[in-house]
């Protein structure tokens, strides 16, 4: 006869194992790069301009680089992304437009990050003549993000109750005030984690920039956004694989401030989504 | 002859291919409790929310007849929704207050519909609002707490306040009490005997007992149609249709 509880055990090993399949990899990472970037840091590391050919001084212009590429992909991705996520969730009839619109959301999504590297280069650097500029690589950086902050803000605004809507209407408010004053403040927070969550693969990716605005050595920080810029993960790239005798030592630590910078963002990310649960209690 | 505060012609409306009213006709009168009575599906609620024209936000719904408000037809195309909308205000079945505090809640409608309003007019309109819903004595000092926090009574309560805060003239309640215990629900319906003073009130409800204790006129509807609508007494006690007749005694169905 089958003993009921010797498959349960079995099955919850195996359940166990798979699920420390995944835990073990990320730990795994995150503590090799601790242990051989972390040596690595230090104020000069962080403050200085490469020097000798990348294989001293430090990743300055690269650090700020990818603040700027970020912060431009957020101020164009974010208006548009919401504004079309209100579109989409409160506006927008069922049709096929709509799903169409929904469909290629989906779809842009799921483009492979060098196909939005050369479409940047064909739209912003060769057809609208910005060149290898920060806004070239904003502007990439901010298209590959608008599906995540699309879906994230739709899913944030729809999980607004209906009966909070209906209550405002029903005072005499309209439709577009009621969005305004009552969905909206209710959605932030969800909005926000797409949000940082966005900005996380922005500044993680290197084939977006690879044509659009990543320099190879640029020893001065960039003086607008006309200008290239150096960013970590193309740095990473670059000091890996194109430069000989880097020492391992700045290598894991440019990979170590690029995870730095990824993990704080999903981090606050995560407080924030922690936050509005605790408060939410309808 | 009492005035009629709202008539409705001959009004017909339909979810997609589905009649949910059919060829409906009557008169509301002010300063009276009407309650609609029915089994579910009958199309009380539906009713209910063409008045305010809640069932817009529906699709595929679609409506001929008309419902006059003060004279004024409300499918007319040059209706204003929001003026309709301050003057007829809803109570749900389920007490729906805002995440925000008790305050803010009530002047919510207030600070929307008009601007610079001064901080000492705000706290007048809570506390006008507040004691005619008979919670401000409970509640004075605790304006700024968050209304969800508030019990199922109390946050009804707060919910017909928000309304009172933006004059309305017309109180559609929709089983206001479904939610609430039997002592809760004796004192709302207390309330709303207060209230009629001021407004007019239609409530749905679909227990007969409430309607009994609580309305002036009382309509019963059926599958889509109104059967009998005329005073309670009359409805309850010597009603003319057999089909009200049934459903009054429980024989329905």
């Amino acid at each position: 006869m089958r003993n009921p509880y010797r498959t349960q055990k079995i099955a919850f090993f195996f359940l166990l194992i798979a699920t420390l399949l995944i835990v073990i990899p990320v730990g795994i990472i995150v503590l090799i790069i601790i242990e051989k970037g972390l040596p690595a840091i230090s104020w000069e590391f962080l403050s200085d301009i490469p020097r000798k050919g990348m294989r001293a001084g430090g990743i300055f212009p690269a650090i700020v680089g990818t603040i700027y590429l970020v912060s431009g992909a957020i101020v164009f991705a974010l208006p548009i992304g919401v504004l079309a996520a209100i579109y989409l969730s409160e506006y927008a009839k069922d049709n096929l437009l709509t799903r169409l619109i929904k469909l290629a959301i989906v779809n842009l999504a799921g483009v492979p990050s060098v196909v939005y590297g050369l479409f940047g280069l064909a739209l912003f650097v060769v057809f609208f003549k910005f060149g290898a500029s920060i806004l070239s690589g904003s502007l990439t950086l901010g298209i590959m993000i608008l599906p995540i902050i699309i879906t994230t803000s739709r899913e944030a605004l729809e999980s607004v109750p209906y009966s909070f809507r209906e209550a405002s209407l029903s005072l005499g408010v309209s439709k577009w005030q009621t969005i305004r004053h009552i969905v909206l403040p209710n959605a932030i927070p969800g909005i926000l984690t797409g949000t940082i969550l966005g900005l996380g693969r922005a500044a993680g990716e290197t084939a977006p920039i690879l044509f659009t605005v990543a320099a190879f050595y640029l020893p001065q920080l960039p003086s607008s956004i006309f200008d290239q810029a150096m960013a970590l993960p193309y740095h990473l790239y670059v000091i890996s694989t194109q430069v000989p005798n880097v020492d391992e030592k700045t290598r894991y630590g440019t990979a170590f401030v690029l995870l730095a910078i990824v993990l704080v963002m999903n981090l606050i990310a995560i407080i924030i989504r922690y936050q509005f649960r605790k408060k939410k209690k309808w | 002859m009492i005035s009629a505060k709202i008539a409705i012609k001959n009004l017909n409306l339909w979810y997609s291919d589905f009649q949910a009213l059919k060829n409906v006709n009557t008169t509301f009168v002010a300063n009276k409790i009407s309650a609609m009575i029915g089994p579910s599906g009958c199309g009380k609620s539906t009713l209910l929310r063409t008045f305010d024209r809640m069932n817009d936000l529906i699709e595929g719904v679609r409506v001929d007849g008309q419902i006059l408000i003060d004279q004024e037809n409300i499918f007319d195309p040059k209706m204003d929704l929001v003026k309709l909308r301050k003057k007829v205000g809803m109570v749900f079945q389920r007490p729906n207050p805002f995440p925000l505090s008790i305050y803010e809640n009530i002047v919510f409608g207030e600070r929307i519909h008009k601007s610079n309003l001064k901080r000492d007019q705000l706290d007048e309109s809570v506390e006008i609002s507040l004691k005619s819903v008979l919670l401000w004595e409970e509640l004075k000092d605790k304006l700024k707490k968050p209304a969800l926090r508030l019990s199922l009574e109390q946050k009804q309560r707060l919910c017909i306040a928000r309304l009172i805060a933006v004059k309305p003239e017309v109180l559609l309640m929709d089983e206001p009490c479904s939610a609430l215990d039997p002592q809760a629900t004796a004192r709302i319906e207390e309330l709303m005997r207060e209230l009629k003073n001021k407004y007019t009130i239609i409530i749905v409800t679909h227990n007969m007992q409430q309607a009994a204790r609580v309305s002036d006129d009382t309509g019963f509807m059926l599958l889509g149609e109104l059967i009998e609508f005329g005073h309670t007494q009359e409805i309850f006690t010597a009603p003319k249709d057999k089909r009200t007749e049934d459903y009054i005694t429980g024989r329905y169905g």
